[in-house]
Formats: C-alpha cells, structure tokens, sequence
C-alpha cells in the first residue's frame, strides 16, 4: 500500500454523553476530490450496504451514518482480532453550494461513492479574477 | 449513619473523577484509537474444533481481483487496490484511503484441508472458511472400568 494507512479512529462523544446503542462507531476514511461539476466521496465503510446506510445534507452540513451488524458465529469464538466491527459516522462541511436534487450514492464493495453536483447558481456565482 | 452516606457519595465522585482524569490522559496520549495497522487488510480469526474462519476488511476491491492460496498452515491472500484516475484539473481534498497492491500471510491454528476451504466476498468483508484435517480433529476417548 503506497499511502501510509492510518489506524481507524473511534467517533468522540461530548464528555460525560453516551451513545444508545452499545456499539463502538468509528471515522470511515474518505477520500473526496473536486471535478468541474462537483465533488466526489469515496468512503471505506465495510460491511455496509445500500439499506445499511444514510445521508443527510442540511444547508451545507453533509452526514454519513453506516450501520454494521455485530458478527455472530455460530460455534465458533474470536480467537484473534485486528479490527472490530462497528457502525461509522461522519460529518462534513461543503464549501460549495449543491443541487440537492441531483446528489447520487452508491455502495460497492463496501465503499460509498457520493457525487454532489455543484448547482448551477453555485458554478455561475464563480467571478474570475483577473490580474492586472 | 448520615455521615456514612455521604462519605460513600463523595468516594463514588472522586473515583468518578479518577476514571475522567484518566480518560482524557489516555486521550492525550492517543491510547483510546485503536492500535496502528501495519499490514492490510486488518484479519479476524474465529475458531472452532471443527476449523476456522477468517475475514478481512477489503473495502472497494472486487471479488474477482482476490487471490487466494493456503499452503501448510497459511493463508495468502493477494489483491490490489486502484485509485479513481483523477482528470486534468480535478483535484484531491483529501486523501485518506490507502491503495497499492497487498499481501498478507496469516498462520492459521491447525492445518486445513485445502479441498474443502471455502470463500465469500460481500459488502467489502471476505470471510474464508477453512475446516480442521480429519486427523487433526481432536478425538474424543471413552473410559472403560476395569
């Protein structure tokens, strides 16, 4: 792997506050680029499928929330284990105006691909600045 | 018997505090994340008397780019992963997911018979089921009264 892999961060609860649901919830690693008509999120989020996962987007807060079902084995005991499952939640900030109308996620592999089409006031509001 | 009780409920607080000013050191320190990874992907290993199950968190690669091999008492597995080709004039604003190729070796507890190892591959978790030898398995011996 070229990229230095990161440990998966666990989701901080303001002190004192507690989550409903006993389970750990961790970061997804995301990846997000900007193409000319909007921006793109890859987010690792394994164990999660298209009715296991939710996105929001109010003013320009966008949110990721994936649900994991714990693993359960029938007669068998983990014995060794390098990662825990666990739900995933992230916050975002867009920066851009996005045409709510047109956001499109999909999930593949275990990875959620989100495209958020600037609108079009955003794309037009752009002034270029010009040197002198 | 008052005295008693309060005594109690100011001991509960200061363990409670005890147990805050410990969390935030450890916040400090980093030890609340989990462990760095050192090698990808990150394995579980359940077991059984009859063998053992293996999964592994490979998110965004397909089943087919999965290759997998047991020899002895290991389980390869192999696979890469590709990057979205960025075109002229887009641009990263953040880039945490790791990509490249990968193997990982993952000694297993007993030996396995190769024939009968099974794989699945669904929503970015592989899960491979590898069963016990026959002569591995542990027998189960009666006790005759002399």
């Amino acid at each position: 792997m070229t990229t230095e892999l990161r440990e998966r961060e666990e989701v901080r609860t303001p002190e004192g506050a507690e989550r409903t649901r006993a389970r750990r919830t961790f970061i997804p690693r995301a990846d997000i680029y900007e193409t000319a008509d909007g921006i793109v999120v890859l987010a690792d989020m394994p164990g999660v499928d298209e009715n296991s996962v939710e996105i929001t987007l109010e003013k320009n807060i966008l949110t990721i929330d994936g649900r994991v079902e714990p693993e359960q084995r029938e007669g068998y005991t983990l014995t060794y284990a390098e990662y825990s499952v666990g739900d995933y939640h992230r916050v975002f900030v867009l920066s851009d105006a996005v045409d709510r109308n047109r956001i499109d996620a999909t999930v593949k592999n275990g990875v959620l691909k989100l495209t958020l089409p600037k609108s079009q006031e955003a794309k037009a509001r752009r002034i270029a600045v010009k040197a002198e | 018997m008052l005295l008693q009780e309060l005594s109690r409920s100011r001991m509960l607080d200061a363990l409670r505090d005890m147990e805050r000013l410990q969390s935030q050191f450890h916040k400090l320190l980093g030890w609340d994340r989990e462990p760095a990874l050192s090698e990808f992907p990150p394995v579980n290993v359940w077991t059984s008397q009859n063998g053992c199950i293996v999964t592994a968190e490979i998110p965004g690669v397909d089943p087919g780019d999965i290759e997998l091999s047991v020899v002895n008492q290991t389980l390869t597995i192999k696979g890469s992963r590709t990057p979205d080709q960025l075109k002229d004039g887009e641009e990263y604003h953040r880039r945490e997911r790791g990509y490249g190729q990968f193997t990982r070796a993952v000694e297993l507890p007993f030996p396995v018979d190769p024939e009968r190892v099974d794989a699945r591959f669904s929503k970015g978790v592989l899960c491979v089921n590898l069963p016990r030898t026959e002569q591995d398995k542990p027998r189960k011996i009666d006790v005759k009264s002399a």
